[in-house]
C-alpha cells in the first residue's frame, strides 16, 4: 500500500504540472466541477447569489450544477452509496437528516476547526456557530423557524388578530380551516403546550404513551377543520387561496408571501420552532473532488456570505458573528433583521427542534400520528 | 400412409424427417432466442434483479449478528421471560463488540435498525459509542501508572507481535469483515503470538481488531500507533482470572517486566464490570426490555418486517398484534384495493361510450375526438394533478360555478378534495386513457353490420347491443381494467396531492418509508404484499374471466 501511494504521487504530481501548463489553472489538485444539491426556489436562488456567483466570479472556470433534490436527499444518498457512485459532492440538509446520515456513515465527519473559516474577530468557527453544530457532520447555516401565519381579512370582526400559538385549536374564537404537516412534528409539541403542559415540560411528556395520547385527543378538538400539507409550498398558497384561515409553514415562505408578493396575511411568532439547515460532505468524496467542496465550503460559511444570504431570504445566518452584518433586502431595501426569526422581538418564546427526541420517537409517534390521522 | 409407421420417412439428405424437422426448429428456436437476448440479459440484469434484491430486504437483518457476533451468540443463552437483564459476560462480549463497531461507525446504522423495533434504541447505541472510551479509561489511566511502558504503541507491539496466532488474526478478520461489509484483505505487519493468546486471551483478540483496523482502514503502522482503550479493558478483564496472574509470574518474553507490575498491583485497578460501566452510560442497558429486543432481532433472516406490514409484530413471547393505536397497514391495503376497484369501474362507465364514439363516428370527427382524449395523456401527470386541485379546492372553480347557480350557499361549499371523493375524481380522469384504447382498438374491429343484421332480424336497440354487441367488446373492457385497475394500484403522487389523509394508498406510506423513515426493510415488504396482492388477483382474473379474452389490439 505505502509502496504504491510513493509511487502514485511524483506521478500524479508529474501530472498535475503537465495539466497546469496547458490549461494554467491555479488549483491542479481540485476538480472544477460541483454539483450541488439544495431545496429549489427562493431558497436555491439565495445560495446561488450568496454564495456560489461570488465563489465562481473568483475561481474562474468553476462551473456548479444544481440538484433540487434535497427534500429526498438521504434516500438518495444511501442509494447511491450503496451503488457505489456518489455523484453529489455537497449536499443541503435539515440538522435532523444531517444526524441521520451522520449515523448511517453516508456523510463525512469534518473537523469544523479546520474547515470553516475564522469569524473576523478570530473567534473560532466551532465558537461561533456553537451549540448549532448539532452533529460531526454537519456544517449550519441558516436558523429557519415553523411558525403560523393567517388571513388577516378573515379575521372575525371586533377580535384582535391572532397572537397566540393556541389560538391555532380556538375554533370558537377563530373558526375556518387550518393547514398543518402531515407530521407529528411541531403539531404534538403545540397540542400539548396549548392542553396545559409546561413548556419545559414537553418532551418529557411526549415520552410517554399517555402523553402522545393526549396530543392526539387535543388535535382532534380540530382535526375536522384541518388540511394536511406536505410541500412546505402548500399553506402559503392555501392561504393565498382562501382555503385556510390558518397555517403551519417556515417562516421565510411567510415573508415572500406577506412582504414580497403583498397578500394579506400576517404571522405568529409565537412558540416558533426553531430548525437549522446547513452542508453535508458525502463520505469517501474522492481526494480532487473532496478539495474543491472544502473550497468552497470554507468561502460559503464564512461570517460575510452568512449575512449576506439573508439580503434574500429571511432565515438567520448561523453564525453569531454573522448577525450584525445583516443589512436590507436586495431588491426591496427593507430592513432584514426585523424579520429573522432569531430577531430577539420575535424570539420571545421559541422552541428548539428537540434533535435526539425525534430521532429516537419519530418511528413511534410517527405510527401513532398516521394511525389516528387514518381514523 | 400406413408405411410411415414402420417405416420412418426420410428427407433429401436421407436422414428420417422426424430428426430433421426437430433440427430445424430447434435451430429457429436457438435463432429466436438469440435474437431476444439482449433483450432478456438487459430486463434480467437491470430489472428483475434489483427487484429481487430489495424485495430480498423484507428479510434481511444481518445487521444485528453482523455487528454484535459474540454478543449475539452469548444472548441466546438468556432466558428473556426472567425480567432479569442478562449476566457479566454478554456485556464483556457486548464492550468489545461495539467498540469495533463504533471505530467503523457502524454503531449508529445498527441503532437506527433496532429503534424501529423499539423506541430510543438510535440515543443509546449514538451516546453509548461516544461514552465507551471513557469505559476503557478507567483502566487505562490506572495501567499507565503501574508501568509507563503501557502508555507505548512500540511496547504494546512487541509484547503481542509473535507467532503462531495466524487463525486468530483471520478469525478477528472475518468479524470486521463481517462488520464492516469490506475485504479487510492484505498483510497488517503483525501476527499475534500464540502463547500470548492463552495467556492474555482479551488482551490480544483487542490489539488484533486493533491492528487490522489501524492497517487496513486508517492505512498506519501498527507498532507507531496508540492501542485502544479497548485493550487496556482487555488487560483488566485477564488479571481478574488467578491463573492468568500464575501464568504472568512464570512469563519471561517481552514485556514481562511491565505484565507482573501489572500483575502485583491488580488491586490498583478497579474492578472489571462491564455491566455496571454500560449502566452507568445509559441505565437503559440495564433494562431487560432492550436486550429482548435485541434477541429476538438477532436473526439473520426475520420475519418481522411482514408482520409489521400486516398489523402485527414479533415479541419475545411469539406474535401479536400491534396495539390498536398503531395499526394502520391494513386498513390501508383494504382502501388501496376497494379504491382501484372503484376507480377501474368509474373509467369503464365512463370510457365506454366515449371508445363507442371514436369507434364508430366518421374519420375526421373521431381523430379530433381521439386528439382530445390522447391530450391528457400526453401531459404531465403533476399538471393535470394540481389542475384538479385548482377545480376541487373549496375556493375552486366547481364551487364558485354550485354556488353562483345557487346549488349550495357560499358558507357550505362541498369538500371534493383532500379526502376520498379528489382522489378518485383525479385518478379517474388520469386513468381514462388506459381504459379508452384497448376499448377503442377492440371496437374498431367489431363489424357494423352484425348490429345491422340482429337489427334487421327484429332486436331491439338494447338488445342487439347487449347480446350482439357488447359480448365482442369484453376483452377490451378486460385489458383496460387490468390496466387501470395495476396502475391505479399503485398510485401514489396523485393520493398525496389530492387525497389529504382519508384517500391516501399504500404507496404512500411505501413512499414514505423509503424516502423519509428510511425503513426500506419495511417498505420492501409492503411491496412485495402489493405484488402478491396483483399477482393474485391476475391469476383469479384467469380463473374467471380467461386471460385469452384479453386484447391489448384489434
Amino acid at each position: 500500500m505505502k509502496l504504491i501511494t510513493k509511487f502514485i504521487k511524483p506521478m500524479a504530481a508529474a501530472t498535475a504540472i503537465a495539466s497546469l501548463s496547458t490549461m494554467a489553472m491555479a488549483d491542479g489538485h481540485m476538480v472544477s466541477d460541483m454539483t450541488i444539491v439544495s431545496w429549489g426556489g427562493a431558497y436555491q436562488d439565495s445560495q446561488i447569489k450568496a454564495y456560489a456567483e461570488p465563489y465562481m466570479e473568483m475561481n474562474d472556470g468553476v462551473s456548479i450544477t444544481w440538484d433540487e433534490s434535497s427534500a429526498e436527499a438521504v434516500a438518495k444518498m444511501r442509494a447511491m452509496n450503496e451503488a457505489g457512485n456518489v455523484t453529489w459532492d455537497l449536499v443541503d440538509v435539515t440538522a435532523a437528516s444531517a444526524i441521520r446520515l451522520c449515523d448511517e456513515g453516508l456523510a463525512m465527519e469534518v473537523d469544523h476547526d479546520e474547515m470553516l473559516a475564522e469569524a473576523p474577530d478570530g473567534t473560532s468557527a466551532s465558537d461561533d456557530f456553537g451549540d448549532l453544530i448539532v452533529s460531526d457532520c454537519f456544517i449550519p447555516q441558516i436558523v429557519y423557524s415553523t411558525t403560523v401565519g393567517y388571513r388577516t381579512d378573515l379575521v372575525p370582526e371586533g377580535t384582535p388578530a391572532p397572537s397566540d400559538i393556541c389560538d391555532l385549536f380556538d375554533l370558537a374564537t377563530y373558526p375556518g380551516m387550518r393547514a398543518l404537516e402531515k407530521r407529528p412534528l411541531n403539531n404534538m409539541e403545540w397540542a400539548l403546550l396549548c392542553d396545559g403542559v409546561a413548556k419545559e415540560d414537553v418532551y418529557d411528556v411526549l415520552a410517554t404513551p399517555e402523553g402522545q395520547e393526549q396530543a392526539l385527543a387535543k388535535l382532534d378538538t380540530i382535526r375536522d377543520n384541518v388540511i394536511w400539507w406536505s410541500a412546505g409550498a402548500d399553506t402559503p398558497q392555501l392561504l393565498a387561496d382562501g382555503e385556510v384561515f390558518m397555517g403551519s409553514t417556515y417562516n421565510g415562505r411567510l415573508f415572500s408571501a406577506i412582504v414580497e408578493q403583498d397578500q394579506p396575511i400576517g404571522m405568529l411568532w409565537d412558540a416558533q420552532v426553531f430548525d437549522l439547515d446547513g452542508w453535508v460532505i458525502p463520505a469517501d468524496l474522492p481526494e480532487e473532488r473532496l478539495a474543491r467542496v472544502k473550497d468552497f465550503v470554507k468561502f460559503a460559511t464564512d461570517t460575510q456570505r452568512l449575512a449576506d444570504q439573508a439580503k434574500y431570504i429571511s432565515y438567520g445566518p448561523a453564525r453569531e458573528s454573522s448577525a450584525p452584518l445583516v443589512s436590507k433586502h436586495a431588491e426591496l431595501g427593507i430592513d432584514m433583521a426585523p424579520h429573522m426569526p432569531t430577531d430577539p422581538n420575535n424570539a420571545k418564546n421559541t422552541f428548539l427542534y428537540n434533535y435526539e427526541f425525534w430521532a429516537d420517537y419519530r418511528d413511534d409517534i410517527d405510527a401513532k400520528f398516521q394511525s389516528w390521522l387514518a381514523q | 400412409m400406413s408405411d410411415t409407421t414402420q417405416q420412418p420417412m426420410l428427407s433429401a439428405d436421407g436422414r428420417p424427417l422426424k430428426q430433421s424437422l426437430a433440427r430445424a426448429l430447434r435451430r429457429q428456436k436457438i435463432r429466436a432466442l438469440l435474437l431476444i437476448a439482449p433483450l432478456l440479459l438487459f430486463v434480467v440484469v437491470t430489472f428483475i434483479i434489483p427487484i429481487l434484491s430489495m424485495l430480498f430486504r423484507s428479510v434481511e437483518n444481518e445487521i444485528v449478528s453482523n455487528t454484535l457476533p459474540h454478543t449475539v451468540v452469548a444472548l441466546q443463552e438468556w432466558d428473556g421471560t426472567t425480567n432479569q437483564a442478562p449476566d457479566e459476560e454478554v456485556y464483556r462480549h457486548l464492550y468489545f463488540d461495539l467498540f469495533r463497531a463504533v471505530e467503523s461507525k457502524e454503531h449508529t446504522k445498527l441503532g437506527s435498525r433496532l429503534n424501529y423495533e423499539q423506541t430510543g434504541l438510535s440515543s443509546l447505541f449514538r451516546t453509548s459509542g461516544r461514552s465507551l472510551d471513557d469505559l476503557g479509561e478507567e483502566y487505562q489511566d490506572p495501567l499507565e501508572e503501574i508501568d509507563p511502558r503501557f502508555k507505548e504503541g512500540a511496547f504494546w507491539y512487541e509484547m503481542l507481535n509473535g507467532e503462531g496466532g495466524e487463525e486468530l488474526l483471520e478469525s478477528r478478520r472475518e468479524l470486521w469483515r463481517m462488520g464492516v461489509g469490506e475485504s479487510m484483505a492484505g498483510d497488517i505487519g503483525f501476527v499475534p503470538s500464540a502463547q500470548m493468546a492463552e495467556m492474555l486471551p482479551w488482551t490480544t483478540r483487542a490489539y488484533t481488531d486493533f491492528a487490522i483496523w489501524t492497517v487496513i482502514d486508517d492505512e498506519d503502522v501498527v507498532a507507531e500507533e496508540d492501542p485502544w482503550e479497548a485493550v487496556y479493558a482487555g488487560l483488566a478483564q485477564d488479571l481478574q482470572n488467578p491463573e492468568t496472574i500464575t501464568a504472568i509470574s512464570n512469563y519471561s518474553g517481552p514485556g514481562a517486566e511491565a505484565l507482573q507490575a501489572a500483575a502485583n498491583n491488580v488491586d490498583k485497578l478497579p474492578e472489571v464490570n462491564f455491566r455496571e460501566g454500560f449502566a452507568k452510560i445509559k441505565e437503559d442497558w440495564a433494562s431487560p426490555e432492550v436486550w429482548s429486543t435485541i434477541q429476538v432481532f438477532s436473526a439473520n433472516y426475520t420475519p418481522g418486517y411482514f408482520l409489521n406490514a400486516v398489523d402485527l409484530e414479533l415479541t419475545p413471547d411469539g406474535v401479536q398484534a400491534k396495539p390498536e393505536n398503531q395499526q394502520i397497514y391494513m386498513q390501508l391495503f383494504m382502501r388501496t384495493l376497494w379504491m382501484a376497484l372503484v376507480i377501474t369501474g368509474a373509467c369503464i362507465v365512463l370510457g365506454y361510450p366515449v371508445a363507442w364514439l371514436l369507434a364508430n363516428l366518421p374519420m375526421r370527427v373521431a381523430n379530433t375526438l381521439m386528439i382530445l382524449v390522447l391530450l391528457p395523456f400526453w401531459t404531465s401527470l403533476l399538471v393535470r394533478t394540481s389542475a384538479w386541485k385548482v377545480l376541487l379546492q373549496q375556493q375552486g372553480v366547481i364551487n364558485d360555478i354550485l354556488v353562483w347557480l345557487g346549488f349550495v350557499g357560499d358558507a357550505d361549499r362541498l369538500i371534493l378534495m383532500n379526502n376520498a371523493t379528489g382522489t378518485i375524481v383525479a385518478m379517474t380522469h388520469i386513468l381514462l386513457p388506459f381504459m379508452i384504447l384497448p376499448l377503442y382498438s377492440v371496437m374498431k374491429t367489431i363489424p357494423p353490420s352484425y348490429l345491422r343484421a340482429a337489427k334487421s332480424l327484429g332486436a331491439t336497440n338494447w338488445t342487439a347491443f347487449w347480446r350482439i354487441y357488447f359480448p365482442q367488446s369484453v376483452p377490451g373492457i378486460g385489458a383496460g381494467s387490468i390496466l387501470v385497475f395495476i396502475l391505479a394500484i399503485g398510485y401514489y403522487i396523485t393520493p398525496e396531492i389530492v387525497g389529504g389523509t382519508s384517500g391516501i394508498f399504500i404507496s404512500n406510506r411505501i413512499a414514505y418509508h423509503i424516502s423519509s423513515s428510511l425503513n426500506w426493510g419495511l417498505a420492501a415488504a409492503l411491496g412485495s404484499i402489493l405484488l402478491v396482492v396483483v399477482l393474485v388477483l391476475y391469476w383469479a382474473y384467469d380463473k374467471i374471466v380467461g386471460i385469452d379474452n384479453v386484447k391489448l389490439g384489434g
